[in-house]
């Protein structure tokens, strides 16, 4: 096992990852920007180094002072934790030749699934099912419109490159195809640096589900069950829970079957998420993989028991997994919600000093904080300033926790998304489990407008 | 004079001196918090004066463009 972890990261997860570095004796080194000074993770780290001005292309995705403080520090290991630099393949190679151990797989799988035309040619030999669509790129907006005419509309207009609903349009007939190509290819390239487009049957109203995968580097992989993420704001998660309330026991063996098989054909190591879209008749496809930690991983540490950091630790220090598949049970029901400093309604960014935060503390919660009562949430990053996570003997137990500690839970100072939070979980189709992509659009924005 | 609604970074810049917009048109977009934020004129007029430049950090209620 390492002696001493680099954590290339801030806020809540750095300090996720540092809790469990301490636990198993392992040193820690945090990096912070000069506007993190003050931040927990530096305080929680054993050591920690200023890696540049607060723009993260200046700090955080400074990759040479990010590595000048691995080797001052004498660290062997650098931990990406999500966001930022977990799924740069140019950093994670940078890493692998300085001598060091990314904590996470190959600068080689990582690049391959950051493209999504090359993980659907992947997935798709691998025999794992596949959204009907086209494997290559879109030389133009017409050969897109004779793809699509074939396959039907309406269809998805996806940039490869793309991530957070950037570059990726639903089109429902030719004319708003031809109209829609060419801005989204533009904005691919001005964000990703890469405007090769493809296209995809659209399927409506789907559920997010996504597997978590664990894989060493002896040749094991084993699925750690599901989490159900639909509900989503801007394309991005607010609430997820484990298990999926809406599949079969059999669609679940299938999934997990299909995330192993997924996994296994691109010799992935280290934890993993294969993500699929699930539509009304519980068919399912592969979405995309996230070599990377996910925001969302305490529902699945809360349900099956293990700590996927202490397995990332080592799995990446070289241990072979002692887990297997048929040993795993899925104890109960987990929740979590993501806190954003943001306008409820418009879902705009609220920066500022948070001058009170109550954290509820009544057994059944988790808390993953990245503040404090004091703390000053700047806008040069991520909005997200902690997660809320309750466990449950069975999912209306978890709900019911949910809807108490949320009741409880208090930040003053910057607006959340806290009141959206309560009305969503206090839905009666929340609470009947039926969350699919469009629930925002759908319950809470139609409500809101009402009140 | 339109005012930042919040502290951020100025993405983009839409209008110049001279520019004649309408009510609601966009003029800058913003960055904060990894969200882009498109500022709108309130209403019609001529941009007498851009204050900031691409890559300015603003603070809440900073002067970005001035309209009359």
């Amino acid at each position: 096992m390492f002696q001493k972890v680099l954590i290339a990261n801030r806020g809540e997860i750095a300090r996720r990852i540092i809790r469990t570095c301490k636990r198993l004796g392992i040193q820690t080194v945090a990096i912070y920007s000069e506007a993190d000074e003050k931040s927990l993770h530096v305080c929680e780290a054993d050591e920690s180094y200023c890696v540049g001005e607060p723009p993260v292309n200046q700090s955080y995705l400074n990759v040479d002072a990010i590595l000048a403080a691995t080797k001052e520090s004498g660290a062997e290991a650098i931990h990406p934790g999500y966001g930022l630099l977990s799924e740069n393949a140019g950093f994670a190679k940078r890493v692998e030749q300085e001598g060091l151990v990314f904590i996470g797989p190959t600068s080689e799988v990582i690049e391959a699934m950051g493209s999504k035309l090359e993980a659907r040619k992947r997935m798709a030999s691998a025999g794992v099912p596949i959204i009907e669509g086209v494997n290559e790129a879109m030389a133009s907006a017409t050969e897109a419109a004779e793809v699509a005419a074939k396959i039907g509309y309406p269809v998805m207009l996806k940039a490869s490159a793309g991530g957070g609903g950037i570059g990726m349009q639903v089109v429902h007939d030719e004319a708003e195809l031809l109209k829609a190509f060419e801005g989204n290819q533009k904005r691919a390239e001005s964000f990703f640096g890469d405007g090769t487009m493809f296209v995809e049957k659209f399927i409506a109203e789907p559920h997010h589900i996504e597997v978590q995968v664990l894989a060493d580097q002896h040749g094991h992989t084993i699925p750690v069950f599901e989490r159900e993420c639909s509900v989503q704001r801007r394309n991005q998660k607010v609430v997820e829970e484990a298990t999926s309330p809406f599949i079969s026991a059999e669609t679940r063996e299938k999934m997990l079957d299909a995330a192993v098989a997924a996994a296994s054909s691109i010799g992935y190591t280290n934890a993993g998420t294969i993500e699929f879209l699930v539509d009304a008749n519980e068919q399912f496809y592969f979405l995309e993989m996230n070599t990377r930690l996910q925001v969302e991983h305490p529902v699945t540490e809360e349900i099956s028991g293990l700590d996927l950091v202490e397995w990332q630790l080592k799995i990446a220090s070289g241990e072979e997994l002692t887990i297997e598949r048929s040993q795993l049970r899925i104890h109960g029901h987990a929740i979590e919600v993501r806190i954003y400093a943001e306008d409820p309604v418009r879902f705009f960014p609220s920066p500022g000093t948070i001058t009170k935060l109550v954290l509820p503390q009544e057994s059944g919660i988790r808390h993953e904080a990245g503040v404090e009562e004091g703390s000053v949430v700047t806008p040069f990053y991520d909005p997200m300033i902690a997660k809320l996570i309750t466990t449950g003997t069975t999912r209306d137990e978890a709900v019911t926790r949910m809807q108490q500690a949320l009741a409880d839970y208090v930040v003053e100072g910057i607006k959340t998304n806290i009141p959206m939070l309560r009305d969503v979980v206090a839905h009666p189709e929340f609470q009947a489990g039926r969350t699919t992509t469009k629930f925002v659009e759908q319950y809470y924005l139609p409500e809101v407008a009402k009140k | 004079m339109i005012k930042a609604e919040m502290a951020g970074t100025v993405w983009k810049v839409l209008v110049k001196e001279g520019d004649t917009v309408e009510e609601g048109q966009e003029v800058m977009i913003l960055e904060s918090m990894k969200m882009e934020i498109p500022v709108e004129a309130e209403e019609a007029g001529v941009v007498k004066r851009v204050v900031v430049n691409e890559g300015d950090f603003i603070d809440v209620d900073a002067d970005l463009v001035e309209i009359e």
